[in-house]
């Protein structure tokens, strides 16, 4: 859907189930859900950064493959449906609940470029400068 | 004569710039590497000092030693990422110096005109199967994964469609909600299915914008606060649109 070429279409899909699993595994062993997220898109960052160098495709590519899983888009729709029924006391933690969940998973992507640089520069690293 | 050629060579490298920047922000791809990418190509033709400031709605791009900005207005943005890996790879032919400037600018408007490499059925399959799947992902039924697949996909067959008429996407998304509530709706009352919020979660997915979740995140990260702000809210929109769709639907029935 995101018209990504027929070659790397599984390599993102792979990113996403490794991502997915480690995040699955995580929360059935109790881990906090937020550290569950960070921990598990800070794996896709590394594996995006490590499948764009060899694959000399852009990082957004295995990325956006990988986060789809864990965006939290069930709470999000939670959230809205319950602001609109004037539920607000549940709206209001569902929606805590969103942005958290999104926050977390941009800070597994920011621990990730971390990572990244070890395994050498980046775009993003060439950037801040 | 010498001066005018000059003149409008620069012009030209100017133009294949704005072009790669624009196609690769019109399809989903980072603020960062936009601007990267359109200084590279300039500096490829031997102008380095390039200057460009890219924001979702809009790049505006001067080079050192030619006279002119260039502002280009962005009015709707899509997802095309292969589009924008075209761009990507092209830029780096171009950085080995293996392309002249009309050469570059001819293939920039080919990959710009060339049609989606997958038919619109497939998107719509897909996104049915991408439907079914978060159903179980998000511990339905198996029961439900067909309602969920055919709540999905016609879903986001109405959303492609209405999206062409429509041009305001929150519109868009509005009425594709409302329609995949409905349908949800329809098949849990004729016991085709049974969990109606885990149906229509799962039908929502394909709508939920994964790419601009993605950039406006890593643009943040990358210092672009109006770009990221401005993604972010373009995605809390879409929200919005999905919860008042699906609201209407149950504040009907």
């Amino acid at each position: 859907m995101f018209n990504i070429e027929r070659n790397r279409l599984i390599h993102g899909g792979i990113v996403g189930m490794v991502g997915w699993l480690l995040y699955y595994f995580l929360i059935e062993y109790h881990v906090n859900s937020l550290i569950a997220i960070v921990t598990a898109s800070l794996v896709i960052g590394v594996i995006s950064h490590i499948f764009a160098k060899k694959f000399k495709t852009p990082i957004i590519i295995f990325s956006v493959s990988g986060i789809i899983p864990l965006v939290p888009g069930g709470l999000a729709y939670d959230a809205m449906r319950h602001f609109v029924e004037n539920d607000y006391n549940n709206a209001i933690q569902f929606a805590t609940q969103t942005f958290l969940f999104s926050g977390a998973i941009g800070l597994g992507l920011i621990l990730a470029e971390v990572f990244n640089q070890f395994l050498g520069k980046t775009h993003l690293a060439n950037r801040i400068k | 004569m010498m001066d005018v050629q000059q003149s409008e060579l620069k012009q030209d490298i100017a133009k294949v710039c704005m072009l790669a920047g624009k196609i690769m922000l019109q399809n989903g791809a980072e603020t960062y590497r936009v601007e990267d990418t359109m200084n590279r190509i300039a500096a490829s033709f031997h102008y380095p000092d390039a200057n460009s400031f890219v924001t979702p709605t809009g790049i505006i791009f001067s080079i050192e030693g030619i006279n002119t900005t260039r502002l280009y207005r962005i009015k709707d943005r899509g997802t095309d990422l292969y589009k924008v890996t075209l761009v990507n790879s092209l830029s780096r032919v171009i950085s080995d110096g293996q392309l002249s400037v009309n050469e570059a600018y001819e293939k920039l408007k080919n990959i710009e005109e060339n049609t989606d490499t997958y038919p619109i059925w497939l998107h719509v399959l897909s996104a049915s199967i991408i439907s079914g799947c978060f159903l179980i992902m998000f511990n339905g039924t198996w029961k439900d994964f067909i309602p969920a697949m055919l709540s999905g996909g016609f879903g986001y067959a109405i959303n492609l469609y209405t999206h062409a008429m429509i041009k305001i996407r929150f519109l868009s998304e509005m009425f594709s909600s409302f329609v995949i509530a409905v349908v949800a709706f329809f098949l849990v009352a004729n016991h085709y299915g049974t969990g109606l919020d885990v149906i229509i979660i799962s039908s929502l997915m394909p709508l939920v914008p994964g790419v601009l979740i993605t950039n406006a995140v890593r643009d943040l990260m990358a210092g672009d606060l109006v770009s990221g702000l401005s993604k972010g809210a373009e995605s809390m929109l879409t929200a919005l649109a999905m919860g008042v769709g699906v609201a209407i639907v149950f504040s009907i029935f």
